[in-house]
Formats: C-alpha cells, sequence, structure tokens
C-alpha cells in the first residue's frame, strides 16, 4: 500500500460457484486509482469488468460469488476485512455507483425527488426539507430541466438520458470519494452518451473526485480516461497511461482490439481485422496464458502462467513469449 | 464525387409516410399520430450500401420495415424493379418476398429456439415450397460454409451459439432465398468489437459475391461508414442530409449531421476536439414541431420562418442532398439553396 492512490486493487481473485464447478470470472487483477484521476477498464464481454467492480463494492451475488484472494484499500482501508456496516457507509456515501441500466438503480414505484432525498437522509443525516432541497440542487446540478417538478416525477417519465442522471445524482449525492460506473452510456445514443459524458468530467473535476469507468468502447476510453486496464478472461493483460497505450500496445490482444474496430478513416469495405476464434471459457483453471488459448497455441511456455509486470514507467504487461512485444 | 451504382435504381421509396394511431381515453379513440416517417424519398441501386443513421426513435426500423414490406405505408409508393409494391396484399407480396429480406439486432430474438439450426436454415424453402429433401439439405450446408459455420453447427440449437454466431445464422436464413437487398437493422449493435469486425467483413464480401444491395441501419457512424456507399441521415421521420459517404464525413452541411458526428467519440487520445454538445433529449414524433424539427431542439432564432417553408431536400452539390433549412445551414450553403 503507498500514498497517492485512493484505490489499490491487488492479485484480486473472485470466483462462482456454479453447476460445472467453481468459476474464477477474476483471476488475479491488480490496478490503481490515483486521486482525481479517471481509470477506464475495458474488454469484451464476459472479461470480468462487472465482477471486478462488484467485488470492489462487496456486491457480489450470494452464495455463489466469493473474493478467493487478494487485496482491495480504499484511502488506505483494508475494504475486504472491513465490517458489513463499515461497507454500508463506504457504498453511496464514499464510492458511488451507476450502472447501464438506470432501472436497475432506481425504485419504479417511488418519486424521483424522495429517492434522492433519501440519500441525503441516510448518508447526511438530514432532515425532510433540507434533504429535499439538496436533492434539488443535485438535479440542477446534472442539469436536468425544471428539476422541482422533476422531483416529482416516477421513473418511467423519464427518458433514458435523464434517467441516467438522476442515477448519477444518486451516486454523486454524498460527494463520494470515487465513482463506479459500469457502462453508463452503453444503452444510450452517441449524442446523449456525449452529454453525459461531459456532464460527468466535469462533475468530478470540480469535485475531484476519482472515476472508474468500465466500458468496451475504446472510443469512451480515449476521450475520458487518463490511465486505461485491459482485461481478457479474467485477467489484466495490459494497463498504462491512456496515451501509452493508443501509441504503444505492448500486448498482442490489445493490439488485436485496437485493429478491430473501424474508425472514420478505415478504407470503406476493407476487410478488418479480426480475433479468430471466441473469448475463451472461464471454467478451466489452467494457468497458461488465456490469448494464447485463444489463438490456438499450446506450446510448454504459453502453458504457464504469464507475469504481470511493470515494464515502463506506468506501464504493465502481462509477460508472455508468443503475445507480448518487449 | 458519388456515381450513380445503376442507371435504374432497384428500389425507390418516393414520399413514403408511416403514422401509427395514438389512441387514448376510455373508448380509445384516436388522438393523434407517431409520424414515425414522414416523407421520405430515396433510391437504392444494384449492389449499393445506403447506410441511415440516426437517435433512437428517428424511425430507422420503420422506414425498414416499410421498406420490405413488414409494414404497409400509410401513403407515398415503393417501386421495387419497376412495379409499385406499397400496398399490394400479403398473398401477391408473397412470391416477391424472396428478393427481400431484414436482418435484426438481436438474431436471438428472431430465431426459434425449439428448432434446430438446420430447420431454421430450412424454413424459407419450405415455405417457399422449394427443393426436395436432399436438395434442401445441400443447400443448408452450402448456406452454413456461406457465413462460415461448420456444417456440425445445423444439428444444434441457436441458443447454444455466441451472440455472432446467431448472427451469423440469422444472416443464413436471410441469404436462403438469394434476395437483391437486405434490410440489416443494426446487425452488430450487440456484439463485441472483434465479433462485430468479423460480421461486417461477411457482410461486405456477401454483398461482392452476390451482388447484394443492403439498406444499413446503425447507431455507430463508424460502422456505417465503413460499409456504406452512400449515407442518409435522419431525424425526426425524415431524411435531412444525404451523400456519399466519404462527402458527408468530410463535408456535413446539415447542423445535426454535423453534431452527430461530432458526438462519435474516437479511439484516439491525441484528437481531443471540441464537441458540439447537443442540448435536450432525443424529441418525439407525436406531434412534431410545424417548422424546422432540428431548428425547434436548438431553439434556432428562425425557427419561426421556417413554419410552412418546404424543408425537403435539394442537391448543394452534384450527387450531395440537404435540408433546405435555414436553421441548420451555414448562412452561405443557406444562399446557394434559397
Ligand atoms: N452470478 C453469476 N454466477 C455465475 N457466473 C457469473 C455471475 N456473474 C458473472 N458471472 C461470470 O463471470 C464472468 C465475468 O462476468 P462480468 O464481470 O459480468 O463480465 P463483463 O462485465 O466484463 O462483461 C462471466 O463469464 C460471467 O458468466
Ligand atoms: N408499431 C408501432 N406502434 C406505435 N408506434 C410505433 C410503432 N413502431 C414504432 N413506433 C414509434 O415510431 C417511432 C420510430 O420508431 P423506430 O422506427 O423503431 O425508430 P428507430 O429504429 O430509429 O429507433 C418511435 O417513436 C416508436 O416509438
Ligand atoms: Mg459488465
Ligand atoms: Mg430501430
Amino acid at each position: 500500500m503507498s500514498e497517492g492512490y485512493l484505490l489499490e486493487v491487488d492479485r484480486l481473485i473472485t470466483s462462482f460457484e456454479t453447476e460445472r464447478g467453481l468459476l474464477r470470472a477474476v483471476d488475479q487483477v491488480s490496478f490503481k486509482v490515483p486521486y482525481g484521476k479517471t481509470v477506464g477498464i475495458v474488454g469484451e464481454s464476459g472479461c470480468g469488468k462487472s465482477v471486478t467492480a462488484m467485488s470492489i463494492m462487496r456486491l457480489l451475488p450470494q452464495p455463489a460469488g466469493k473474493i478467493l484472494g487478494g487485496e482491495i484499500h480504499f484511502k488506505g482501508e483494508d475494504l475486504l476485512h472491513s465490517s458489513d456496516k463499515r461497507m454500508q457507509q463506504v457504498r453511496g456515501g464514499e464510492i458511488g455507483v451507476i450502472f447501464q441500466e438506470p432501472m436497475s438503480a432506481l425504485n419504479p414505484v417511488h418519486r424521483i425527488g424522495r429517492q434522492v432525498a433519501e440519500v441525503f437522509r441516510i448518508h447526511k443525516k438530514m432532515g425532510k426539507k433540507e434533504a429535499w432541497d439538496a436533492a434539488t440542487e443535485m438535479l440542477d446540478m446534472l442539469r436536468i430541466p425544471a428539476p422541482a417538478k422533476r422531483m416529482m416525477d416516477y421513473p418511467h417519465h423519464l427518458s433514458g438520458g435523464m434517467r441516467q442522471r438522476v442515477v448519477i445524482a444518486l451516486a454523486l449525492a454524498c460527494r463520494p470519494d470515487l465513482i463506479i460506473a459500469d457502462e453508463p452510456t452503453t444503452a444510450l445514443d452517441v449524442t446523449v452518451q456525449a452529454q453525459i459524458l461531459d456532464l460527468l468530467g466535469n462533475l468530478q473535476s470540480e469535485m475531484g473526485m476519482s472515476l472508474v469507468l468500465i466500458t468496451h468502447d475504446l472510443g469512451v476510453i480515449a476521450e475520458t480516461c487518463d490511465e486505461v486496464v485491459v482485461m481478457y478472461a479474467g485477467r489484466v493483460v495490459e494497463s498504462a497511461p491512456v496515451d501509452e497505450l493508443f501509441e504503444n500496445p505492448l500486448h498482442a490482444y490489445t493490439k488485436a482490439l485496437l485493429r478491430s474496430i473501424p474508425t472514420l478513416d478505415t478504407v470503406p469495405k476493407s476487410v478488418l481485422p479480426t480475433i479468430p476464434g471466441t473469448v475463451a471459457g472461464l471454467g478451466d483453471h489452467s494457468h497458461g496464458c488465456r490469448f494464447c488459448q485463444r489463438m490456438g497455441r499450446d506450446g510448454p511456455v504459453t502453458r504457464e502462467r504469464p507475469k504481470f509486470k511493470e515494464v515502463e514507467p506506468g506501464h504493465w504487461l502481462e509477460i508472455c513469449k508468443e503475445c507480448s512485444n518487449l | 464525387m458519388f456515381e450513380p451504382v445503376s442507371d435504374t435504381p432497384m428500389l425507390t421509396a418516393e414520399n413514403l409516410r408511416v403514422h401509427f394511431p395514438v389512441k387514448s381515453g376510455v373508448f380509445l379513440r384516436q388522438t393523434g399520430a407517431v409520424k414515425a416517417v414522414d416523407g421520405i424519398s430515396l433510391e437504392l441501386g444494384v449492389g449499393e450500401t445506403l447506410g441511415l443513421v440516426g437517435e433512437s426513435g428517428c424511425g430507422k426500423s420503420t422506414l425498414g420495415k416499410a421498406l420490405v414490406r413488414l409494414l404497409e405505408p400509410t401513403s407515398g409508393r415503393i417501386i421495387f424493379e419497376g412495379r409499385d409494391i406499397s400496398h399490394i396484399s400479403q398473398r401477391v407480396l408473397r412470391p416477391m418476398r424472396r428478393d427481400f429480406q431484414m436482418i435484426f439486432q438481436d438474431p436471438g430474438e428472431s430465431l426459434d429456439g425449439r428448432m434446430s439450426v438446420r430447420s431454421l436454415i430450412e424454413e424459407p424453402f419450405r415455405i417457399h415450397g422449394m427443393g426436395n429433401r436432399a436438395e434442401r439439405k445441400k443447400w443448408v450446408d452450402d448456406l452454413l460454409t456461406t457465413v462460415g459455420l461448420s456444417q456440425a453447427a445445423a444439428e444444434r440449437y441457436s441458443f447454444e451459439f455466441s451472440g455472432g454466431q446467431r448472427q451469423r445464422i440469422g444472416i443464413a436464413r436471410a441469404l436462403a432465398l438469394k434476395p437483391k437487398w437486405l434490410v440489416c437493422d443494426e446487425p452488430v449493435s450487440a456484439l463485441d468489437v472483434s465479433v462485430q469486425s468479423q460480421i461486417l467483413n461477411l457482410l461486405v464480401d456477401l454483398q461482392k459475391e452476390f451482388d447484394l444491395s443492403y439498406l444499413f441501419i446503425a447507431h455507430d457512424l463508424s460502422v456505417v461508414k465503413h460499409v456504406s456507399d452512400r449515407v442518409a441521415v435522419m431525424y425526426l421521420g425524415k431524411i435531412v442530409e444525404l451523400a456519399h459517404s466519404e462527402t458527408i464525413y468530410r463535408n456535413p452541411k446539415h447542423a445535426y449531421t454535423k453534431a452527430l458526428l461530432s458526438a462519435v467519440p474516437v479511439a484516439d487520445p491525441k484528437a481531443k476536439r471540441e464537441k458540439v454538445l447537443l442540448e435536450g433529449d432525443v424529441p418525439s414524433p407525436i406531434d412534431p414541431p410545424e417548422g424546422s424539427a432540428f431548428g425547434h431542439r436548438i431553439d434556432h432564432p428562425r425557427y419561426d420562418e421556417t413554419i410552412g417553408m418546404d424543408l425537403s431536400l435539394r442537391e448543394i452539390e452534384p450527387g450531395h442532398w440537404v435540408a433546405a433549412d435555414p436553421c441548420c445551414l451555414e448562412p452561405e450553403d443557406w444562399k446557394k439553396l434559397a
């Protein structure tokens, strides 16, 4: 544990008890979130992004999900050994969460106002009137038009973009130190996504928060993050400052991911590079390099668990003879 | 410069409208209309891909469904290979159905989970009474190869497959009857990037091999640009700009096109650009504004002038069409059209 980092995740292992046995969804994931910065976690679906987020919040589905190893330090505090009572304070008070589907965070039968005000009443011990006013102010800060009126609405009265703003209001209400946003704009139009990301960025720098932004969109990463963590099949294969990662990717998976997206500059109807196969299943407990397995490589070298090392200041990499370019 | 793909378009839509009645009150009387498609004209050439972009709810899927006559248009005409198909009955339409198909965003939803992949792909042949058993088996095997699935896949069920593979099954089914053109409605939106590129490559290959035409709907503008010859930008039931895809991206004329393009996140951290942020929400197509719909959204000072004005598409440069709307054009462009 060191100074200068708000959150440190170190060799986190999270498993699910399934019919097919123990499934290791997160397999020794490590990354650090500096104060006031945005760290993006990117990777294809099923690679363990959401499970990582849920592990940090200790919100894993019970009883199937278990944290089997590693450490999570938040402001120096060991979250994996904090009491349930302490975790309740942390959630919503010190760490705010935003999920992809705003309806999962909102109660459909209660008015918006009541839901936002409740956060102030619980975490800030405010009285009814004071909490209501604070909630109205919060909606205004999120540039929700006519906030006093919206307070009286039910969630289904609002558009997807407006709902997501309300969820952000809930997450930011207590001015947390950290926001974890799991695909917050994936379900929205690009125009609304741009508004929400802009808003989130502004509020973050105003409040001096750190942000963990989970997304599968490399464009979103490039435009909003300071640092990037690339996950593949439950592991971090590479992490680096954003400019460094896009300019000098070192892992074959990162490179493949960057190449496979069409951009506004690719030659129309040209053949796009693809990644053969599909994302490896998590069931098997093999220790080898996951990306080698996807590429059908199965030599003795590729069967060893690759080491995760800092190869340049701030640039971390899974070292595999086949996949990493050093 | 845009070269028309052929002189006689395969498909033409003229002033197409699809309105859905809005009913309310105890007696469910019609109290208004959702003007999902509100006066659209376009052409599709042989072997051409026309991209269609716009925010959700602007009417893209409705337009696609009307063009393949899964919906009957409220007014206007659809002419396919010289024949007006706008209002012909489903019975008359049936033999023509082979020529146009639609593929959807979530292939899983359109595939019956109780049927094996073989029977799913075979179904169109059975419906149209084509071939005997042996022939149909061979056709299915060929189709599986065409879309890059193994023969073994045929005996399994669609729910056993990943999203990308289900999309391949959907495409195989759509291709079964050798259609001339396809509506691809967000075919890769639900897929991971690595799988998305596989499916895009497949669609481009199939187009070259079979001279297919596509109406390609997507909200990812980079994807649309990659596959399209021309791109139409839709806003609230209307096309506001239509041009060769390079032109749309390099030299957009309409304010909405510009806003849409600037909202696309670019996967290059060095390219930090000023964004044109649109305020407010995607508007509702129920009782749309009388004048310029986009002018209304951005609260343009000239909005009032546009009430009653003809805002239809004009050719501002050869092959580049844009709505003649003073709220949405640079003054010099507006002068060219006015
Ligand atoms: N409740 C659960 N029970 C069993 N497996 C789960 C559960 N939740 C997630 N998983 C598995 O954990 C892996 C990682 O999932 P997730 O973190 O949701 O991926 P991502 O967010 O990157 O798309 C997946 O293989 C998924 O199937
Ligand atoms: N069957 C229907 N009945 C009533 N309204 C509909 C129907 N289908 C679509 N709409 C409405 O028409 C508008 C356009 O929808 P759609 O074509 O699905 O848009 P897009 O595909 O661009 O997201 C939306 O407001 C939608 O709610
Ligand atoms: Mg997830
Ligand atoms: Mg649609």
